[in-house]
């Protein structure tokens, strides 16, 4: 009873992640939203490892995948590799200041972005612009706000 | 000597990191997915599934961008609405006129098919969809229809708006379906010059309003503001809407294919509705004799056709 309520601020902010991904913005902005699927990810990661792992990032992938339409398979990857990347060092990683995490989630939401951009570059003609690199460094500018808000959520669940 | 605990297997298998084991199998099954959902077809009825599974969020994540377009919409309707009312009407009066002349030039062609001995039922049917507001993945030129399996709506299917071709559906699921645009670099479509009947593909380049007509050698009658309209070759595009026109034509001698710049005739990124077409079976069964002008002879003396 106790995992299913504490399991319940985990799923909600998926699901948010999940929504902010589909929400459509005016052309010129896309390039700046950041990768909340990663982010959410990585902290549950972080937060959680027994729970968030690998098997939970390629389901999420697969999600991902279905609702943008991308190979099956693209997504999934490529949050695998992240989930595993995190599990690894999450001890590490809670020990990092925020700006040095900042940095981290640059690098690991560009591994997204470079997987998402191999398979497209070999299945079809994918060409990669500067811009498309964006949303890493978005991402990495926004985690430390995202921190400490999952982390409030995080702990306003644990307390039920 | 025996430092090493002696321990039966199965837990010494619960000692290796599950993780790592765990990553191991989800890549190859990542890779494995993927490898099939690029060749086959078969994995659409579990992304259709999937596809049901998320909708509620995708239900969702299409409201702000609803309520924004209302809102826009709305906004521009106090304006001139009056004015937009004026030019419809305007605009409905000229495609009448448009449309009696070519009842008359249907039943002619009719009549002289059917003289030739060719039943050619041009008889399509069409559904109007809208545009679902929610974002794909970046940088792809695709869009999403409120319309799917549940309306027969199926993987290939050719989508249209009142100018033109616009693309043709990549996934259904029940409820709605994506389909990607001609600009998008996966998509190509059979074409032809409507002038003289001459024939090419036409490729998306990933940029907006850019296309690619590859494939043609330096002999080739073309000239820049030329028509392109579907060949109905391949057999998923029925032959006879408009596509594109040339912009650039990069006649350079050392190089053995034509540069071909294009640009869609449809504006692929205004209007929310747009059509899809199910052709009718005979279009796509005999596509090429029915539309085909001049053939191969008139394409061999191109400068007898362009000086004229």
């Amino acid at each position: 009873m106790l995992s299913v309520l504490g399991s319940f601020p985990l799923f909600m902010t998926v699901l948010i992640a999940l929504f902010l991904t589909g929400v459509t913005l005016p052309e010129p902005f896309i390039p700046f939203w950041p990768d909340w699927i990663v982010l959410v990810l990585i902290y549950w990661g972080m937060a959680r490892p027994g729970r968030v792992s690998v098997l939970f990032g390629w389901l999420l992938g697969l999600l991902v995948d279905v609702m943008h339409g991308s190979l099956l398979g693209q997504n999934a990857l490529a949050l695998t590799i992240i989930g595993y990347i995190v599990n690894m060092l999450h001890l590490r990683m809670r020990m990092f200041p925020l700006l040095q995490q900042s940095f981290f989630i640059v690098f690991l939401v560009a591994i997204h972005l470079g997987i998402s951009a191999w398979v497209r570059g070999i299945t079809g003609d994918f060409p990669i612009t500067l811009m498309y690199w964006m949303p890493a460094l978005v991402s990495g500018i926004i985690w430390p706000v995202l921190f400490v808000m999952l982390r409030d959520v995080r702990r306003s669940g644990l307390k039920h | 000597m025996a430092r090493v605990p002696v321990t039966n297997p199965l837990a010494r298998l619960h000692a290796a990191p599950p993780v790592t084991l765990r990553v191991i199998i989800l890549v190859i099954a990542s890779i494995f997915l993927m490898l099939v959902d690029n060749r086959t077809q078969q994995l659409e009825k579990l992304r259709a599934t999937l596809h049901t599974f998320v909708y509620p969020v995708i239900f969702l994540s299409t409201i702000p961008g609803d309520v924004f377009d209302t809102i826009n919409r709305s906004l521009l309707k106090r304006n001139n609405l009056s004015e937009e009312n004026e030019r419809l009407k305007q605009e409905n009066l000229y495609y009448k006129s448009r449309f009696e002349k070519l009842y008359a030039l249907e039943a002619d062609n009719e009549r002289l098919k059917r003289l030739l001995g060719q039943s050619d039922d041009i008889a399509e049917q069409v559904l109007l969809a809208e545009l679902v507001e929610v974002s794909l993945e970046p940088f792809t030129q695709q869009i999403v229809l409120n319309k799917g399996t549940a309306d027969n709506v199926y993987v290939g299917q050719p989508v249209i708006n009142g100018e033109g071709v616009i693309g043709q559906v990549v996934h259904a699921s029940y409820i709605q379906c994506i389909v990607t645009l001609l600009t998008d670099p996966d998509s190509a479509i059979p074409v032809m010059v409507m002038r003289n009947g001459l024939r090419g593909i036409m490729q998306g380049t990933g940029v907006r309003d850019r296309l690619n007509l590859p494939y043609l050698t330096p002999d080739a009658d073309i000239v820049v503001g030329d028509l392109l309209i579907s060949s109905g070759m391949g057999g998923r595009f029925p032959p006879g809407y408009p596509v594109a026109t040339i912009t650039s034509i990069d006649r350079n001698p050392s190089q053995e294919f034509l540069k071909i710049g294009a640009t869609p005739v449809a504006r692929l990124d205004h209007g929310r509705e747009v059509l899809l077409i199910w052709p009718g079976e005979d279009e796509l069964s005999s596509p090429p004799a029915a539309t085909d002008g001049p053939s191969e002879d008139v394409l061999a003396a191109p400068e007898a056709a362009g000086e004229r």
